[in-house]
């Protein structure tokens, strides 16, 4: 088994090295001629208005978090399904059944509980409309 | 593999007295890159071109045809251009994070053919965890991802980069779910274990298992097309809204490692879906010679990865693209409900389902999966006899 | 609130600040289409505001008109809006003819017709195809503009040009009907039909298109006259008002033809996918159109005799033509010289910019997109 796991570490190595070559092999073969407005970010051909670095949105932010819960649930899930056949075998099936259902009875609720607080929605709600103000458009 | 080592590096064996351990990662290395260069880059690269080829017939195009017959070569004249061209890194961007992103991007994904069995021998390192490896190594793709979109500091890069990891993270679930029913099936991790459950003939596939595997599958392979950012969910790169997504400000060889990483884990997402619901590399018993039976082996399996691949391809040149409230309600709401009623049915299944009945469902599952199959060629037919007609009836002579 | 029997203030944020990003949406962006820009605040994926602000295209084309005379204009109007360029020539030559009183042959007429509606179609074709390209189906585009080639290749039969035609003069038309192109054209026709539906089939049902287009940008048919939309955006809105109907020019009284409005039949009326549908609608319309023009096609001269030093009395004109992107006003003052004293043109586009902003507050960055594009926008036409 430790030999499997080394091989997926070289194939780690591999990735990196596939991708260092090819960009070592470009940095050998290409030009490099940066020019300020080259190295300008793009925003369509318009000088671009402050930094993209600000402090974002939270939705993105409640569905990371609604992700780690879940994934970690998972996780933890792979153990039981994984013994869940043998204990069906050894005649203990119901008993594994029974853990299993309650196990994602709880991540049901939970869906259902962020569902119910429309966590799941993008736009929580609506902006309220507001008179157009052209003069900005400068 | 391991054999082979041992063997050399055993009594009388051609490398006796040198170190095992050196030997052994030798070994590794060179069937690594003979991996990666002779398989993992050429398909990366074929399904680039076969993508625009088979994109364009559909639409009514011709495609790249110049570059070797049929255009085949495609792939290597576009590697080789974008080796020559300048890398440009904004002033404005994050110089570190924005060089090692591509990096990160092309890691996830070549890690992920380690584990991939193309044959009960040709498998590079049967982990007995490989399906949850392939998950979680598939997960590098998203860091490099959003951390190509913030190094940026471009609002377009941000955009895609942000919506790419919303994205990715929640189709883990529903995906991560489907597996799970075949994982009870099986009581294994090992995608060689998983294979070697399935039978060669269709009716032993997973995918025909029961009703929850059947609906497990087209969950898991929707969520496998959103984890890859394909249509309809390629979101992070929407061209049209967001310029070039995530990759707005990237040029040259950087640029093209995130497509090498995508085409390549189209190929990955084909090959899990055979490993997981399609039998693998299972065939009829034809011979005993091992060489033969790997050719074989390879065959089946790599046409079964290759038919989603080409699924994929077709389904991106049909679909439009959600929007992203949408793609994260049908996430939310649809696949993640769904995938927990497999789950918790096939458990049910399993206990209560004497295998008696199991073998008929596994039958009439079958048998209900040719009928989809049959209507569906119906279908199409009945469009082709219809362009068919109307090309001969019009003045001009049609260009295509 | 009571910690360990003292009262404590508990001191919270007005919830977790974030910052509007503003959004350079355009010149340069791939589906603006031309050279539009939108400078739009976003809060994380949802516009606050989408200003649009026109003018990169600007040439001036209404200034040129003075200098050129009424002759040396006609290929200008074709740069107007380039997508559509014969509804232009057509309102040019006509608010000329209506300065100076020309009589145009009516055999001259119907080759306007047949000229426009052929370009309506393809201008349309190309409207329809780049909507399914912005929302990202890149199939039903290339399958749209083939359709558009072959429209391209019969007015190329028709006047030498594929893009930009300078087919029209004042009085008339420049070149005949070629020999056999009648029946050339009606057999397009009897392919064209029928792909209309297969379009439908190919993406205007399909449901993720629908989901992205129903209930999205919906305008009331009030907002849209006093927007003051036309064309498929106003009749999307449920407004039963087309120019060839209701104040009749040229030879289109003679024709059978309806009006295509928006029913709302995945949606809301005035939704993006009804206006998107009525230009489907049209299509078919335009064919209608297309089949009794070409049977009925009169004997007789093509172009009415125009002095070449064309000065018309001095006066002003003002016509209207159904363009492809609706009520498209021609105003010329002449000053009884060989050239125009002033000229302005009305375009469809430019009214439709105004709305753009308000219809796309609370939407999706996503939703600008499909905005833009089923007010079928053409950025040469906004600036003129």
């Amino acid at each position: 088994m430790y030999f499997d796991f080394a091989n997926v570490l070289v194939f780690l190595l591999l990735g990196l090295g596939l991708s260092g070559m090819m960009l070592g092999l470009g940095r050998l073969l290409r030009p490099s001629n940066p020019l300020a407005p080259k190295l300008d970010t793009y925003e369509c051909g318009e000088p671009p208005t402050g930094s993209a670095w600000i402090n974002f949105n939270i939705r993105f932010y409640l569905v990371a978090l609604i992700f780690v819960i879940f994934d970690v649930e998972i996780a933890f899930m792979y153990p039981v399904v994984a013994v869940f056949r043998d204990w069906l075998l050894s005649g203990r099936g119901l008993y594994a059944l029974a853990e299993l259902l309650l196990f994602i009875g709880v991540l049901a609720i939970g869906l259902v509980y962020v569902w119910v607080k429309r966590d799941l929605e993008w736009v929580k709600q609506l902006p309220a409309e507001q008179p157009t103000d052209l003069s900005r458009a400068a | 593999m391991k054999q082979l080592v041992l063997q050399l590096t055993g009594e009388g064996g051609a490398l006796a007295g040198v170190p095992y351990h050196l030997v052994a990662a030798l070994a590794m290395l060179v069937f690594g890159a003979i991996v990666v260069f002779v398989f993992v880059l050429p398909v990366a690269g074929v399904t680039s071109w076969l993508e625009r080829r088979v994109w364009a017939r559909i639409q009514s195009r011709v495609g790249p045809n110049r570059v070797g017959p049929q255009g085949f070569l495609q792939w290597l004249a576009d590697g080789i251009k974008n080796m020559l061209k300048e890398d440009i890194i904004p002033t404005a961007a994050d110089r570190v994070l924005f060089s090692i992103a591509p990096y990160l991007v092309v890691i996830g994904f070549v890690a992920t053919f380690a584990v991939i069995p193309f044959s009960s021998t040709l498998v590079i390192a049967d982990l007995n965890i490989g399906v949850l490896y392939i998950t979680a190594v598939t997960g590098l793709v998203v860091v490099g991802v959003l951390m190509a979109g913030w190094a940026s500091n471009n609002k377009w890069s941000l955009l895609g980069g942000i919506r790419s990891a919303a994205q990715i993270v929640s189709y883990e679930i529903p995906a991560g779910l489907s597996i799970f029913p075949i994982v009870l099936l099986t009581g294994t991790l090992s995608m060689q274990g998983i294979i070697q459950a399935q039978g060669w003939a269709p009716w032993h596939w997973f995918l025909f298992h029961s009703p929850f595997t059947f609906a497990a599958f087209f969950i898991f392979f929707v969520a496998a097309l959103a984890e890859g950012n394909r249509t309809p969910f390629d979101l992070p790169e929407a061209e049209s809204e967001l310029v070039a997504g995530f990759c707005t400000e990237y040029s040259g060889m950087r640029y093209l490692l995130f497509f090498l990483a995508e085409w390549g884990n189209l190929y990955v997402i084909g090959a899990v879906v055979t490993t997981l619901f399609l039998g693998g590399w299972q065939i009829p018993h034809v011979t005993d010679n091992p060489v033969l039976l790997a050719v074989l082996q390879f065959g089946v399996f790599f046409l079964k990865s290759y038919f989603w691949v080409f699924i994929a391809m077709w389904v991106r040149a049909t679909l439009p693209r959600v929007r992203v409230d949408q793609l994260m309600s049908l996430c939310w709401k649809y696949m993640v409900p769904i995938a927990l009623v497999n789950l918790v049915g096939t458990a049910i299944w399993m206990t209560v389902v004497p295998a008696r009945v199991d073998r008929l469902v596994q039958i009439a599952m079958t048998l209900a999966g040719v009928a989809v199959l049959v209507r569906f060629f119906l279908r199409v037919r009945f469009q082709l006899r219809r362009a068919k007609l109307r090309a001969v009836d019009y003045y001009y002579s049609p260009i295509i | 609130m009571s910690l360990g029997g003292y009262d404590v203030e508990v001191q919270r944020p007005g919830g977790l600040a974030t910052e509007e990003m503003t959004l350079n949406m355009g010149p340069q962006h791939p589906s603006t289409h031309g050279v539009l820009r939108f400078i739009v605040k976003a809060d994380g994926e949802v516009m606050r505001e989408a200003i649009p602000d026109v003018g990169y295209l600007h040439r001036s084309i209404e200034k040129i008109a003075e200098k050129v005379g009424y002759h040396g204009f006609m290929p200008y109007t074709d740069r107007v809006d380039y997508v559509a360029a014969m509804p232009c020539n057509q309102g040019w030559a006509m608010v000329s003819e209506k300065l100076a009183g020309i009589e145009v042959p009516r055999r001259a007429e119907y080759c306007r017709v047949i000229a426009c509606e052929l370009n309506r179609i393809a201008s349309h074709l190309l409207s329809v195809g780049s909507m399914g390209m912005d929302i990202g189906a890149y199939t039903p585009f290339t399958h749209a503009l083939r359709e558009r080639e072959y429209i391209n290749d019969l007015l190329e039969d028709l006047c030498g040009a594929r893009l930009t035609f300078n087919y029209m003069r004042i009085g008339g038309v420049a070149w005949d009907l070629p020999p056999e192109w009648v029946p050339k054209a009606v057999a397009f026709l009897d392919r064209f039909e029928p792909l209309i539906d297969e379009y439908n089939a190919l993406i205007s049902y399909n449901k993720i298109y629908v989901e992205r287009l129903a209930n999205v940008a919906v305008i009331t048919a009030e907002e849209a006259i006093d927007y003051n939309l036309v064309g498929p955006n106003l009749r999307g809105s449920g407004v039963k008002f087309d120019v060839r109907k209701d104040l009749p020019y040229s030879v289109y009284p003679e024709f059978e033809f309806d009006v295509p409005i928006g029913s709302g039949e995945v949606g809301t009326v005035g939704d993006c996918f009804d206006r998107y549908m009525v230009r489907i609608n049209e299509m078919k319309e335009s064919c209608r159109i297309l089949r009794q023009a070409l049977a009925g096609v009169p004997e007789g001269s093509v172009l009415a005799k125009v002095p070449r030093k064309f000065k018309p009395p001095a006066g002003d004109a003002y016509v209207r033509v159904e363009s492809a992107r609706g009520d498209m006003g021609w105003y010329c003052v002449s000053d009884g010289s060989e050239y125009p004293h002033r000229v302005k043109i009305r375009t469809g586009s430019f009214t439709a910019t105004s709305i753009i902003d308000k219809v796309s507050r609370g939407l999706m960055l996503a939703d600008l997109i499909a905005v833009v594009a089923s007010f079928d926008l053409v950025a040469p036409e906004i600036d003129r």
